[in-house]
């Protein structure tokens, strides 16, 4: 393995509309272990920017703390970083989101993280429909800690140390689409033809995205009896829907109208393609989008793919009426009212 | 039985019960007592709850200026709780006076000779003139206070202005709120010799001074500090200091072009996420701030360690309360020194601004927004219940529209082109105070990644000894270099011979003037500091030690700060005496000074024997 990662970037790389390549869009050199699922979320991640023409420097990446939470560090290297405590990326993620509304915030958690430590955080930042991508990367373990439980896993699921789950799991999606987010998907850390589309409709998305990774742990939670590992995802996976992402600038051909399809207009004007396969499939329907992955769930599947989106969602700062202009901008004259105003306030303690 | 006399000196405490809308009344009491030209200052003494239990506000009107807490029971009860009646009863000096609602008889068993008794119908009044049952709540309180003006000799007119200046734009309140004072005025008159020895007299003794509380005062602060990104968590008694910010936002911080907000204000789940809302604010730019009391502090601890080591500025306004725990939630209290002075775990430390006036709580909620974006870590603004809440009289708030805000460090995309190497934590300056860069800046300069795991100068993650240490040494010389900037302590010199020092913070300040004309009654003489901040400033070194005796004044048990002074500026405890008050009621200068006196008399004794 190597420890350094090569500068040499070939000069026929593809460029895209901002004239970078993805090697613009890449981060320091991962040191999870090999195979990590969480390697494969940091290139989709990367690869959507770059094939978004996002500049770099206007995505914002935080994280809480565990292996999920380092991912941010391997990808998107000219954008500000913030590892912060564990459990509490949400709020930190809301306050940079308050003084800044013209950056893309990339938010990157995992199960401990947003399932256990920080659920009440992960609660209330779906609720307050800040605009975000959060992104958890759910292998139902505890990677930095050697192995323990994460109360993603589900009930009677064996870890490798042969430790069963013994209560009922938090399912993100179900948790999310009650919390009230706009845009809810799951994904598998295995499948980027699933994965990049629904990341560049999420960051296209305005208000709240919520996307719960499967990224299975080769280390702890890769074993025969887990229902987290490569093959059992592999061969359990299924989905209702398949997306994908026709960006702003490209001609949209008329595959629309056709039943098993749907073209969802998003905030920035690109387009959101759904190709149903199961035929009751409702992307618009939160209550039966909650029904849906209990079923699967139930019948030992996984259901992947779109839930549910609103595409017509606010977020925080049209409900809040913040100024246009990002708070972290105003100056002084705009800030402070000055001596003259102080006079009558005075007046009025008097 | 005598009659208490006294021009211009003396307590009236209400008794009333909360919910009923009393507070108004009182505080219109309060202003009118200022507006005769005389020192005053009201203390709410209320319980933790909503409705129908007991309150208590006492009003301390001195010509001598002595405006902290007075010990002993006050001349005269207004006594409009049914349900504290006997205690309001027993609470009245000898020769003091009672005015109580006589709608309905007292019980004989409850009279007591040594006091005057003045009874007033008053909820029968209201029966007669108000049908709505809310109006005839109300209007009993500012009956009363129509009453007072008679007996104690208030300008009737006075009160008049007050209405009008209280009910500017809801003219039709006018009227009404008026002729509830006239009748409470006019059956004084006709009912009770009037004036009563007790009464006031105008003097010309306010100045320009203002009747505030210390939270208006502090979110007023961050208006003015430029202050835009707030998390906070509802938490008494810090919580009027959010709402204070938010409503002179709503007048000052409006767009007039689009009606936007150039502010946002996010009620949090709890005060983890208030102080991470915070952070993350000062983190992208913004100026950010929350506000929390005894248990919040206790939950931010966690945020206020990564502020201090990735060194992310933002302001914290604690207005302290009684605990542990959740304690007395509505009574004062200074016992969150020493937790905020080293707040976090691991070797942190965080710099305290401790104000004493309303006009500082102002001046120190602005000035923290530079101190925090200049030295790159949390300003944590000390207050306490009685600060924040109870009305003092302070200098009117100022600002020098000359003074620029001071952004601290920040790179800008020009900065970055020019700049040779960036590394977000080198010491550039050798101040201790590195350069930071806000997200979105420069398209391939400046990027890092801001972390609470140990860092190289690059903000690289590090496990190496040697780079740890460098950063940690960094910042203790931080700190050393930014406590120039802190607001140095005041002295007060009043005896060259330095034989009694007395040391104390924040709202101790309003019993201190009436401790130090007792004590020199007694023939002491003290020199005084207050303390405003904290890392200390080298001042305090040199007062305690010219001094004999030294006194450290607080209001907590153990003896917080003495403990921080001994810690930080290796002080042998045993030279220093603490002077303690912690019941949940401000402290009081009779307590101060005979605190003093009797360690002083304890001293000599050893000295003699």
């Amino acid at each position: 393995m190597s420890y350094i990662k090569p500068q040499f970037k070939h000069p026929r790389l593809q460029v895209n509309d901002l004239g970078l390549t993805h090697r613009d869009y890449e981060g320091a050199l991962s040191t999870l272990c090999a195979g990590c699922g969480h390697d494969s979320i940091t290139s989709a991640v990367a690869q959507a920017c770059a094939e978004l023409s996002l500049p770099p420097h206007k995505i914002a990446k935080l994280s809480g703390i565990g292996c999920s939470s380092k991912a941010p560090t391997y990808f998107l290297n000219n954008a500000h970083g913030f590892n912060t405590v564990h459990g509490r990326m949400p709020s930190v993620a809301t306050g940079a989101n308050m003084a800044n509304r013209d950056l893309i915030y990339l938010g990157m958690s995992g199960d401990g993280d947003s399932a256990s430590i920080g659920f009440g955080q992960f609660a209330h930042v779906v609720r307050r429909r800040l605009n975000m991508l959060y992104m958890v990367a759910n292998n139902g373990v505890y990677g930095l800690t050697k192995g323990q439980l994460a109360a993603t896993a589900e009930q009677g699921m064996k870890s490798k140390s042969g430790e069963a789950s013994l209560f009922t799991d938090i399912d993100l999606c179900v948790s999310a689409l009650q919390f009230g987010a706009t845009f809810v998907a799951r994904s598998f850390s295995g499948d980027k033809s699933q994965l990049v589309p629904l990341i560049k409709a999420a960051i296209s998305h305005k208000g709240f995205a919520f996307i719960d990774i499967i990224s299975p742990c080769v280390t702890f939670n890769n074993n025969p009896d887990s229902n987290r590992s490569y093959d059992y995802v592999h061969d359990h996976i299924t989905t209702a829907a398949v997306a994908d992402f026709v960006p702003v600038k490209q001609e949209i051909r008329c595959e629309n109208g056709q039943s098993d399809s749907e073209d969802i207009c998003l905030h920035d004007g690109s387009i959101l393609r759904l190709s149903r396969i199961d035929a009751d499939y409702d992307a618009h329907d939160r209550i039966k989008a909650m029904t849906k992955i209990e079923q699967h769930k139930a019948e030992g599947k996984i259901l992947t793919g779109l839930m549910y989106i609103d595409p017509e969602a606010d977020d925080y700062h049209e409900i809040n009426g913040t100024s246009d202009a990002p708070l972290n901008s105003l100056k002084q004259e705009t800030l402070c009212p000055g001596s003259h105003v102080l006079k009558t306030i005075n007046e009025s303690f008097r | 039985m005598t009659l208490f006399q006294s021009i211009n000196e003396f307590v009236v405490r209400f008794a009333n019960t909360n919910g009923t809308g009393s507070a108004s009344a009182n505080n219109m009491f309060a202003k009118a007592i200022m507006r005769m030209g005389l020192p005053v200052s009201a203390k709410n003494i209320f319980p933790s709850n909503i409705q129908g239990m007991p309150t208590w506000f006492e009003v301390r009107i001195s010509e001598k200026g002595f405006l902290g807490r007075r010990d002993g029971a006050p001349e005269l009860v207004v006594a409009m709780n049914a349900q504290s009646i006997e205690e309001d009863i027993q609470s009245v000096q000898p020769g003091g006076f009672l005015l109580y609602d006589s709608s309905r008889i007292l019980p004989q068993r409850l009279m007591r000779k040594e006091i005057n008794f003045l009874g007033m119908p008053i909820s029968d009044i209201c029966r007669t003139e108000y049908s709505d049952p809310r109006q005839r709540q109300l209007f009993k309180n500012v009956i009363y206070v129509g009453a007072l003006a008679a007996l104690l000799d208030i300008d009737f007119q006075v009160l008049k202005d007050l209405v009008s200046d209280q009910f500017k734009g809801k003219d039709k309140l006018i009227r009404p709120n008026i002729y509830a004072l006239e009748l409470g005025f006019e059956f004084a008159n006709k009912q009770f010799s009037c004036p009563l020895p007790i009464c006031v007299e105008r003097r010309d003794l306010i100045g320009d001074r203002i009747l505030v509380d210390g939270n208006t005062a502090s979110g007023l602060g961050a208006v003015y500090g430029g202050a835009t990104v707030v998390g906070w968590y509802p938490i008494t008694p810090s919580t009027s200091v959010i709402e204070k910010f938010a409503s002179y936002c709503q007048r000052l911080r409006i767009d007039p072009a689009n009606g936007q907000k150039n502010y946002a204000i996010v009620q949090a789940e709890d005060e983890l996420s208030a102080i991470g809302i915070a952070m993350g604010g000062g983190w992208n730019g913004a100026r950010a701030f929350t506000a929390t009391s005894g248990p919040g502090i206790s939950l931010m601890t966690e945020f206020l360690g990564l502020a201090y080591f990735a060194e992310i500025p933002l302001v914290l306004m604690n207005v302290q309360r009684a605990g542990p725990s959740t304690g007395m939630p509505t009574r004062t209290q200074q016992s969150d020194m020493l937790t905020c002075a080293y707040a976090s775990h691991g070797d942190s430390k965080q710099i305290l601004l401790i104000p004493s006036t309303p006009k500082e709580c102002f001046d120190f909620s602005a000035q923290a927004f530079d101190l925090a974006d200049r030295l790159q870590t949390p300003i944590i603004v000390m207050t306490d219940l009685d600060m924040g809440m109870n009305f003092h009289l302070s200098e009117p708030f100022g600002w020098d529209d000359k003074h620029e805000y001071d952004l601290g460090k920040v790179l800008d995309a020009d900065d970055l082109e020019k700049a040779s190497d960036f590394g977000r934590y080198l010491d550039v300056d050798g101040d201790g105070v590195c350069y930071r860069t806000l997200p979105g800046t420069h398209p391939n300069k400046g990027a890092f990644f801001t972390r609470g795991t140990s860092h190289n100068e690059y903000a690289a993650y590090t496990e190496k000894g040697e780079d740890y240490i460098k950063n940690m040494e960094r910042l203790e010389h931080k700190f050393a270099t930014g406590v120039k900037r802190l607001p140095a302590p005041e002295i007060t010199i009043n005896s060259k011979a330095k034989r009694v020092g007395l040391v104390y913070y924040g709202s101790t300040d309003e019993a201190i003037p009436e401790a130090v004309s007792l004590l020199s009654e007694q023939g002491v003489k003290v020199n005084t500091l207050r303390i405003r901040a904290f890392p200390f400033n080298p001042q305090v070194a040199s007062f305690i030690r010219e001094h004999d005796s030294v006194f450290v004044v607080e209001q907590n048990r153990d003896g917080q700060v003495k403990k921080l002074l001994c810690n930080e500026l290796t002080i042998d405890p045993a030279s220093m005496c603490a002077v303690l008050h912690y019941d949940g009621l401000a402290i009081t200068g009779q307590f101060i000074a005979e605190s003093v006196q009797t360690e002083l008399s304890v001293q000599t004794d050893k000295a003699a024997g």
